[in-house]
């Protein structure tokens, strides 16, 4: 429920929103749009981030957040951990279930490995199933999968690993084409076809989409099967470190045991690292969107391991994460909003950018509004906000459409008794996406033999900047490519004696570099109890 | 805007005071507790913090999610981050979208009594009742789209006096129905067969092998649809 003074502030927009129906604001020119992001963009602030000391990446900057993390002991002590009993003994040992992790376990399973899927908390509470947009393909006929990668690398400024994005682009129609055979339940027309509409940057309507729950859908669908298949799959149980022999293969890791507090061994020929994002770290003081468990544990656990990263100054902050209600603060408000009329405007009641400018011009001058014009609402103490003008939806569309269209957000804001089709709603961006991470290649090796990497955690196929609905896409073609790619591995992988060596290696490093903190990582939960 | 006021809530019984405008996740945190269980995507999406709770002037006993429900004065209320149910394995290949499947894997869907707890507890607005009854009909389709909301919290099976696990017989009906009723889409057909053939590689390889000026000339002329 809005309190008076928003009431008064919902005035300024109404005043004008016939006007506005009818204006368009005029696109940024190249050079207008780097000015924006260099002064207010978080990637390129000085204050964000710093040199990381040790490991493949020293010497190159990364946010605070994540060096913190980075630069930082294990949870356990190498040299006196015991790793000679090993609880489990598998084939292929996949961390985390979330949408790439169980599109691993599935094709790995399909390939004939023994399979252990773990996950640091229920099967599927992940970023996937909060995803609610869409997933891209090019699967039309007036569409190509050439098309989709001029897309991805003109959205990722030219920065995306070129065969990456190749591979992304040419599995995308076959990865929508084993989810529908999957029993998926697509929004279609009555023949079958595909709905398809435009996310931000796509040049033609290629976004896929399962009404506004199209994450959720695709994550249960899945873990349905993981079930069906009998994957062996152990919740609340984090993996803390990863495993070497001493020619520096990888050959299992260490789990926890979250409710326990034990720990156990699991080794394997093969491991996949499916962890995910990072944005609970909350990088630059942002709230976030992401599922509780977006910790970056994969990149740490890999760093130590002698992972290299790529990209991981570069975090996408959404333009419109909610602000007011305080309960729902950094739950985001899909770019559908946006897409389908909805415009950013200032208490002043004007607009100050086109609502379709990719994310990150959007956020910087969302930010520009609130923090240097101070065109903003104030809703807390030093917490601004602009308003997204959800009503012009149905009087574009007609009425209704706000409902029909976006049940889920209707439904969420509908709970603190905001009805988003009468009344505009107040957002500030919020942190949505890592994208970056470790470096992979095609099949999502990375140059630790025997580790795999796929989904969010992996970095190189969005370069410096993903477009909405090619991550659902990135998690399932790379989880399906290191699924069958470790199965196979698996099969004539020789691992001799694992030990912790290589973190022992690390704590002398942190030493030498004159790292003296007693921060330990991986996080696997953030802090929010008192 | 003001600060909120202090109000006292009891978890499992035990009293805390915390500000009124918290959820009740936000809630148990502020009042010490590290979540382990009960706390997954923090938006109403993953079903993981099913909450059953009571307030002082109603002899009713209420559900929802603790992510998503603000504390009210007085309330007392436990987490179900669990609650035990049978999910039926089956290959999907196997079954047709039809009552006897349902029936051979979810007999029990027979013994709901209407009694309509379930919708009134369904934090999504879910007319949980009504999908039972249209699967109870084989009406396969209603149930896959009136279920469609369902987030599997498992806050309907936790208060049913059938036994019914409403949720998996809703999954069951969505993957059958998609599967074996909603036509199959041509065009992903016809272009995973031009992919897999290997019609396309040399046109992608030849954009793939192009230096960034090439690929900026492309981007910056695209047409649009
Ligand atoms: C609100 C929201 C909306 C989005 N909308 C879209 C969209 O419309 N389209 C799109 O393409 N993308 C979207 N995205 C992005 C996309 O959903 C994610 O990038 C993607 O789902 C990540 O999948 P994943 O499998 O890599 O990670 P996740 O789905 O997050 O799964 C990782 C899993 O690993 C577990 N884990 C973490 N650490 C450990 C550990 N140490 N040990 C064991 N397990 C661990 C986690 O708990 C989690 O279950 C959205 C993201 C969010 C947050
Ligand atoms: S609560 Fe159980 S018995 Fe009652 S209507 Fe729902 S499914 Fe039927
Ligand atoms: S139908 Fe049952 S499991 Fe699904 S959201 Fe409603 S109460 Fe939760
Ligand atoms: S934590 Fe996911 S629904 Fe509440």
């Amino acid at each position: 429920m809005y309190d008076s003074m928003m009431l008064e502030s919902i005035k300024e927009v109404e005043k004008t929103r016939t006007k506005r129906l009818n204006e368009e604001f005029a696109r940024l020119t190249a050079d207008e749009k780097l000015e924006l992001l260099h002064n207010f963009h978080p990637d390129f602030r000085d204050d964000t981030q710093r040199e990381v000391k040790i490991g493949a990446n020293k010497g190159e900057k990364i946010p605070h957040e994540i060096a913190d993390l980075l630069e930082s002991k294990s949870l356990l002590n190498p040299k006196s951990f015991d790793i000679i009993n090993a609880e489990h003994d598998v084939d292929v040992l996949i961390i985390g279930a979330g949408g790439a992790g169980s599109a691993a376990a599935l094709v790995a399973k399909e390939s004939g490995a023994k399979v252990l899927m773990v996950t640091k908390l229920r099967h599927g509470d992940s970023n996937t199933v909060m995803a609610q947009g869409g997933i891209q393909a090019a699967d039309k006929t007036n569409d190509s999968p050439m098309t989709h990668y001029i897309d991805v690398v003109g959205g990722g400024g030219y920065t995306n690993i070129p065969e990456l994005a190749r591979a992304l682009t040419m599995d995308a129609p076959s990865v929508i084409k084993w989810l529908e055979s999957l029993g998926c339940m697509f929004s279609k027309d009555e023949d079958g076809t595909m709905q398809t509409i435009h996310g931000g940057g796509t040049s033609r309507k290629r976004m896929h989409f399962a009404s506004d729950y199209t994450g959720a859908e695709i994550m249960r669908t899945l873990r349905d099967e993981v079930q069906n298949k009998e994957i062996e799959t152990i919740e609340f149980c984090s993996a803390v470190e990863l495993l070497l022999d001493e020619d520096g293969k990888c050959g299992g890791a260490v789990l926890y045991n979250m409710e326990t507090k034990e720990y156990f061994i699991a080794r394997a020929k093969t491991v996949i690292i499916a962890t995910g994002g990072s944005g609970r770290l909350h990088l630059a003081g942002f709230p976030t969107s992401n599922h509780y468990g977006a910790t970056a544990d994969g990149i740490v656990m890999a760093y130590r391991a002698g992972a290299k990263l790529a990209f991981l100054d570069a975090n996408q902050v959404h333009p419109t994460g909610v602000v007011y209600p305080k309960q729902m603060i950094g739950q985001l408000v899909t770019e559908k909003v946006r897409g389908i009329g909805a415009q950013l405007v200032n208490t002043k009641g004007e607009q100050f950018i086109h609502p379709l400018e990719t994310r990150d011009v959007v956020s910087s001058a969302v930010i520009r509004e609130c923090e240097h014009r101070q065109n903003g609402y104030e809703v807390e103490e030093r917490q601004y906000a602009v308003w997204l003008d959800s009503p012009m939806i149905d009087l574009i569309h007609g009425k209704g459409t706000v409902k029909r269209e976006l049940p889920a957000m209707f439904k969420q804001y509908e709970r603190y008794d905001i009805d988003m089709s009468k009344h505009p709603i107040l957002i500030f961006p919020t942190l949505h996406y890592q994208n970056g991470g470790i470096l992979i290649k095609e099949n999502g090796e990375t140059e630790i033999e025997n580790l795999f990497v796929a989904g969010e955690v992996a970095g190189g196929i969005h370069g410096r900047n993903r477009l909405m609905g090619n991550s659902l896409l990135d998690i399932l073609v790379f989880g399906r490519r290191a699924g069958k790619a470790a199965a196979d591995k698996s099969k004539n992988s020789d691992v001799k004696i694992l030990s912790l060596k290589h973190v022992e290696r690390f704590h002398k490093q942190l030493e030498e570099a004159g790292i003296e903190s007693e921060r330990t990582s991986p996080m696997l939960l953030p802090k929010y109890h008192k | 805007m003001g600060q909120a006021k202090m109000i006292d809530i009891y978890i499992m019984g035990k009293k805390y005071e915390v500000p009124s405008d918290l959820t009740v996740m936000q809630a148990m945190e502020y009042s010490g507790y590290k979540l382990i269980r009960g706390c997954g995507c923090r938006g109403g999406f993953c079903g993981a913090c099913g909450t059953v709770y009571r307030t002082p002037d109603d002899f009713r006993i209420k559900v929802g999610l603790a992510c998503q429900m603000v504390v009210e004065k007085d309330m007392q209320f436990i987490q179900i981050p669990f609650f035990p149910a049978n999910k039926k394995k089956y290959d999907i290949d196997e079954f047709n979208a039809d009552l006897p499947s349902l029936m051979k894997l979810y007999p029990e869907i027979s013994r709901c009594v209407g009694c309509n707890t379930c919708t009134k507890g369904c934090p999504q607005n879910i007319e949980v009742m009504d999908y039972m009854a249209a699967a109870i009909r084989g009406d396969i389709e209603a149930v896959a789209k009136m279920s469609f909301d369902c987030i599997m919290c498992g806050l309907c099976a936790s208060r049913c006096p059938a036994e019914e696990v409403q949720y998996y017989v809703a999954i069951l009906a969505r993957r059958l129905f998609a599967k074996h009723v909603v036509p199959r889409a041509s065009h992903l057909e016809d272009k995973s067969k031009e992919i897999e053939e290997g019609l396309l590689d040399e046109e992608i390889n030849k954009i793939v092998a192009m230096n960034k000026e090439e690929l900026k000339n492309l981007y910056d002329n695209r047409d649009i649809e």
